[in-house]
């Protein structure tokens, strides 16, 4: 399993795409931080491009670079290899390799002008967010195997994670604004790692006060020792539960 | 060796295997025979594990292959298109399976590797190489390991004269060391002098396995090619 998880990342680092996703989120990361004088803004700032292009590049990058891998995974499975640990041993390579891109890129800054408990949480979670994507890219590419629409599928889940769910969320909150909706929220927000993520983070900046009721309640619950790890294990069931499921459809798959 | 059972393989409506049951032995030399789309590749992939069966059992040493995957070091395969990763070069590729393979039981077989001139190709990127090239490749990589069995998938499509004769030579030094091979050709004719065994194949079922020398005899032709033809005759009547 080792041996194969340092080809993928040797294969991955020759590939020009990562080295420029880190020199870009290098670049974004410290600009942000020297143009705004209050690093707790700079920070912010860092958090709506991080939960946008994190996801992005991670989805989008992984569907297209396990297509490409094709010939890779059929010559090893003819090989005596385990199915499984063909299939994980790609999800850690290129897991791994993402998460040392957006440490590089965005953790080294984060850490030289930000290095309290609430950008370690953004490191933390910056991390997480990057491979929970390339778990979902992992189950999207098991379940097609044209490659158009494996894309097509992992834009379309992106764009709903990145920008449609908050509107249906939205949307959900106004039809039903008579009803008491706020701890309805705090179970849907669990629904898109993305909301669950911003969610942790906001709290520890004090705009979490903009938020309203809706923001006392999330306090109420994320605020507290238990709420915190309830989070994290969820976050942690976004990674697991799509890679688990794309091995016992790796498995079965024909090649 | 190797005993499959009443295995199916459906994709979509399309039926690639029809209740298929063959039985193969070591020191055999098999030739898997039959029209395109007969099913050979299907067969050879399920036996691989790279194609998973709706139904029936495939037994290798009597044991089930469906969870096993260690049996898959008894065997050499050389696919009918080599696919390789685009930007590994062909020193790469083998350095990666000895990596995989290697242990201290397998003696290394580089007979082919140097036979073929490989060794100075060695930079070459695996996107780069022509075609016969590339069947080169997947030629050394199923006879490295020294495997008990063999399974060559057209094995000198795109090959010229001198390397495919080089390759057949090869073959028959390892039925001669009590291997199991398994040979899907359309050239039929240089199959003549190689095999012992016929498989013949039509529309996913299983037409007939029988010797050689039993379907000589049947036929009243010497020539597999002209044996062939003479079945097909007699079942397309």
């Amino acid at each position: 399993m080792k041996k194969i998880i340092k080809f993928v990342i040797i294969d991955i680092l020759r590939n020009k795409i990562v080295l420029t996703y880190t020199i870009f989120l290098l670049i974004t990361s410290l600009s942000v931080f020297n143009l705004e004088d209050n690093t707790a803004k700079g920070l912010l700032s860092l958090l709506n491009l991080i939960l946008f292009i994190v996801p992005l590049v991670s989805i989008i990058f992984s569907t297209i670079y396990i297509y490409n891998s094709s010939e890779f995974i059929e010559l090893l499975v003819s090989q005596p290899l385990e199915r499984k640990n063909i299939w994980l041993s790609l999800f850690f390579g290129l897991a791994g390799s993402m998460v040392l891109a957006f440490f590089i890129g965005a953790g080294i800054p984060i850490l030289i002008y930000e290095a309290s408990s609430t950008g370690i949480m953004m490191l933390i979670i910056g991390c997480i967010i990057t491979i929970i994507f390339v778990a979902i890219a992992f189950l999207t590419t098991v379940n097609t195997r044209d490659k158009a629409k494996g894309i097509g599928t992992a834009i379309l889940l992106w764009l709903y994670f990145a920008l449609l769910f908050d509107g249906l969320v939205l949307f959900i909150l106004f039809q039903f604004s008579d009803y008491p909706l706020e701890k309805v929220v705090v179970f849907i927000s669990a629904l898109n790692p993305i909301d669950l993520g911003r969610i942790l983070i906001l709290l520890r900046l004090d705009v979490s006060a903009l938020m309203g009721y809706t923001g006392a309640v999330f306090k109420d619950f994320f605020g507290t020792s238990l709420g915190m790890a309830i989070a994290f294990i969820t976050l942690l069931l976004w990674c697991i539960i799509p890679v688990g499921w794309s091995v016992i459809k790796f498995k079965k798959k024909d090649l | 060796m190797i005993t499959i059972s009443n295995i199916t393989k459906k994709f979509g409506k399309l039926v690639a295997l029809d209740d298929v049951s063959i039985n193969c032995n070591s020191t055999e030399c098999i030739a898997l025979i039959g029209p395109n789309g007969s099913g050979k590749t299907t067969l050879i992939k399920s036996i691989l594990g790279m194609v998973v069966p709706d139904n029936g059992s495939i037994l290798f040493n009597n044991k089930n292959i469906a969870h096993d995957w260690k049996y898959r070091k008894h065997i050499g395969y050389m696919p009918q298109i080599g696919k390789y990763p685009e930007n590994m070069s062909i020193g790469q590729i083998f350095d990666m399976m000895k990596s995989i393979r290697k242990d201290d039981s397998i003696s290394l077989d580089e007979e082919l590797f140097t036979e073929f001139g490989l060794d100075k190709l060695l930079d070459k990127r695996m996107g780069t190489l022509s075609g016969g090239t590339r069947q080169k490749v997947s030629a050394c990589l199923a006879f490295l390991f020294n495997p008990d069995i063999l399974i060559l998938d057209e094995p000198t499509a795109g090959l010229d004269p001198l390397a495919s004769e080089i390759l057949k030579e090869k073959i028959s030094k390892e039925k001669t060391k009590g291997k199991l091979i398994l040979i899907t050709s359309h050239i039929l004719s240089e199959l003549d002098d190689l095999v012992t065994h016929i498989i013949f194949m039509q529309d996913g079922k299983l037409k007939f396995h029988k010797p050689f020398e039993a379907l000589r005899s049947e036929t009243g032709e010497q020539k597999l090619s002209k044996a062939i033809a003479n079945i097909m005759l007699k079942t397309a009547h």
